[in-house]
């Protein structure tokens, strides 16, 4: 398995707090292709990283993954600077939000970070070349006094005398710009956006309205729906003109921007069944909608009533130190066969959707080497105790694997763990096809 | 959370008999099968699952106040905790323990003359059942101004002893959960002897009496810490602290703290320009009075002893001494 650090970490747990607090990754993302990977993180700030590419002489035998697939830093900027609200004299974070990588159209990726009130649109590009042979400027671009002007250059020289510019190749550098501001759309915080698959508008949802934005319009917003239980929308990969959004009773509806201009009206209604008590209303709402990548929508994870069932114990003190409000994502990989959430103490599970069956994991750096193979994990509930595993009274509530991406064709994952990005790949089947 | 000891134990292994909360698939539900063994079980969930319970009204009250601090706080956690608390009412309400509370709330009212206090405070004001009472053991001493100890004893047709100390005035919105506050880990400890006058069920004498009992014996240490500790600052504090918001009814005041966020903010600026480092005292303050457990109660009041420290020093550089 191969694995990707992505900051350094420092290992005085009295300085840990303090000093990565602002690292702790808060969104993962793959673009469309998979050789980009987005992470956001506390701070406001965005690391790219680029997956190598290995030309097809070099690569090992057929079957082989070898060193193929390694993720390296692309570009890093600063995305959303904290903020201050006036009115109500209350902090905005810069924590990154949820990070979304519009469909590519040309050479220049671009992709869209929000915090909790503004979504950004960036545009990452790459620069190889530069044009060097300028006549009014110096090397360093400034522009010469033309008093010190005094010969013209002669080679390549034009009639009058002035030479023409040529680009010359030089080092590749990443340059990442914003684009667009879509500030003021939000009276609560942005928890998704979605970008709409005719690359021309996206939504935004915070836990009240959804709001639809076109690309190219920051003054102006759709406010689409309003609800008082929202929890996160999605656009299906293939339609247009529908969405589906998730309540924090669990359910999800459908919605139709045919049908009307608000869409207060659901089309279609999905509900799982639930239980009443007091904390299952806080752990119904921990799961967030995803598209099958069909288009079929989630109805119901299977297999979620499974993912924290060895919590239910210790819910009061989950509720006291506010785990329970931890909002644990899902997600599926590319053949819709596998869903995947994390847990506490650096575990995260995997269930497969037919068989019902899961796989306890942990994304720890002490222990796991790069390239070794992960081990199973298991949380004891009760019955005969085997060796490894762990109590629920052990379990870390501070180490939560909230946030994770598959990459959209192979089997490669990547987990963050407060402020490490872990990469992880499937080396018996690298493609999700062969599942 | 539990206090250490015995009461851990009591309460950790009532945890997990109700762990499943409205749902029985605890791991550890399916305890003894003896029909004495399961009146005593159910006797020991009832009482640690209102212990519990308890616990969590405290715990969500606290959050709904503390979540008010620097960063807006996330809408989804506020009107779960909300509907947390609303839930519990209910529950209580049921099992008429909210009336028991309400009442024993009542019974000990603050003087007229406070800055405020919520319309169910103030109904039942009876400065005779509070004169003229005779002190209790452990009442306390040489308090400063502007710092009450109560303690009431009615007599009659309820048999009711509430100890009480009432510092500064209840927030308005704290509706029928609003013990007189003190912001400084002050809560009350009530004893309580259910009568047929008052009570629907006497089921709940006996989960009362052990509640109760507990409670007085803790109360009585920590209550008298706090009052030692905190009686200096208390008078700083209550000179600077502004309510703000009329008595609302009980009722919607659950409500009213979360269908109008706004005024909330107004609360805070408010508080933050008068210079105050104190948790904001305002619709949510039912801090450090809440709970029953003492050890709660120690926590809370230690975060406002830091939070006091601030504060001198900043009405030192106010006042420029």
């Amino acid at each position: 398995m191969g694995e990707d650090a992505e900051s350094p970490k420092i290992n005085h747990t009295f300085l840990r707090d303090y000093v990565t607090e602002a690292d702790v990754i808060s969104t993962v993302e793959f673009n469309q292709t998979g050789d980009l990977l987005a992470t956001g993180d506390k701070g406001g700030r965005v690391v790219i990283f680029q997956r190598e590419t290995e030309s097809k002489g070099e690569s090992e035998e057929a079957g082989e993954v070898g060193d193929s697939g390694e993720y390296n830093v692309y570009s890093t900027f600063q995305s959303h600077e904290p903020d201050f609200d006036y009115l109500k004299s209350l902090e905005i974070e810069e924590k990154i939000n949820k990070i979304r990588w519009l469909p590519q159209q040309n050479a220049a990726h671009f992709l869209l970070s929000t915090n909790d009130k503004t979504v950004k649109l960036w545009k990452v590009s790459e620069r190889d070349k530069r044009p060097e042979g300028y006549n009014l400027k110096d090397e360093e671009g400034r522009i010469k006094d033309v008093s010190t002007i005094t010969s013209l250059r002669v080679q390549n020289s034009l009639p009058c005398g002035f030479t023409v510019p040529v680009l010359k190749p030089t080092d590749l550098m990443v340059e990442v710009r914003p684009r667009r501001v879509f500030a003021n759309g939000h009276t609560y915080h942005i928890n998704s956006i979605s970008v709409n698959s005719d690359g021309e508008t996206y939504l935004s949802a915070d836990d009240l309205r959804i709001n639809m934005w076109h690309l190219d319009i920051t003054d102006r917003s759709f406010s689409i729906l309003c609800d008082p239980d929202l929890f996160s929308a999605e656009f299906p990969p293939h339609h247009c003109h529908v969405f589906v959004y998730s309540s924090s009773k669990g359910t999800l509806r459908l919605c139709d921007m045919r049908a009307s201009a608000l869409c207060d009206k659901h089309t279609k209604l999905f509900t799982p069944f639930t239980n009443k008590s007091f904390h299952h209303q806080c752990k119904v709402s921990n799961r967030e909608t995803q598209f099958f990548l069909s288009g079929s929508v989630v109805s119901e994870c299977p297999a979620h009533p499974q993912v924290h069932e060895y919590l239910r114990s210790k819910l009061c003190s989950l509720y006291e130190n506010d785990c329970i409000f931890d909002k644990f994502e899902c997600v599926w990989n590319s053949s819709d066969s596998v869903i995947m959430t994390g847990a506490y103490n650096s575990f995260f599970r995997m269930f497969d959707r037919e068989t019902g069956r899961g796989v306890t994991l942990e994304a720890w750096r002490e222990n796991s080497k790069p390239r070794a193979v992960l081990r199973t994990r298991r949380v004891y509930t009760g019955g005969k105790r085997r060796r490894g595993d762990v109590g629920v009274d052990s379990l870390d509530f501070t180490k939560k694997i909230l946030h994770m991406a598959w990459h959209p064709a192979e089997n490669i994952i990547a987990i963050a763990a407060t402020n490490n990005l872990y990469i992880f790949q499937d080396r018996v089947n690298p493609d999700a096809q062969t599942q | 959370m539990f206090p250490k000891g015995t009461k851990r134990k009591f309460s950790d292994a009532g945890e997990e008999a109700v762990g499943g909360g409205g749902g029985d698939q605890g791991p550890s539900a399916a305890s003894s099968s003896s029909s004495s063994a399961a009146a005593a079980a159910a006797r020991t969930l009832t009482s640690s699952y209102s212990l519990q319970r308890q616990s969590l009204l405290d715990m969500s009250l606290i959050k709904l106040q503390l979540c008010h601090m620097l960063v807006e706080p996330n809408l989804c956690r506020s009107v779960l905790i909300a509907n947390t608390v609303r839930q519990i009412q209910e529950e209580m309400t049921q099992d008429g323990t909210w009336q028991i509370m309400t009442q024993a709330l009542a019974a000990a009212q603050c003087p007229a003359d406070r800055l405020v206090a919520t319309e169910v405070l103030c109904r039942q004001t009876d400065p005779a059942a509070q004169a003229g009472q005779s002190p209790k053991p452990f009442s306390v001493s040489g308090v400063e101004e502007g710092y009450h100890s109560e303690e009431v004893v009615m007599d009659g047709d309820v048999e009711t002893e509430v100890t009480m100390s009432s510092l500064s005035p209840a927030s308005p919105h704290a509706s029928s959960a609003s013990y007189l506050a003190g912001p400084f880990g002050m809560r009350p400890c009530w004893e309580e002897e259910d009568d047929d006058d008052e009570e629907e069920e006497g089921d709940c004498e006996e989960d009362e009496e052990e509640d109760s009992e507990e409670c007085a014996s803790e109360g009585e240490e920590a209550e008298q810490d706090h009052l030692r500790a905190d009686s200096r600052t208390g008078e700083q504090v209550f000179g600077t602290f502004e309510i703000k918001h009329p008595a609302p009814p009980p009722d919607p005041a659950l409500d009213e703290l979360f269908s109008d966020v706004d005024p909330s903010y107004y609360d805070l600026d408010t508080v933050l320009t008068g210079m105050q480092s104190a948790p904001k005292m305002g619709p949510y303050d039912l801090l450090e009075s809440l709970s029953s457990h003492g050890p709660t109660a120690l926590s809370s009041s230690s975060s406002c002893r830091s939070d006091l420290n601030e504060l001198d020093h900043i009405m030192e550089i106010i006042v420029g001494s």
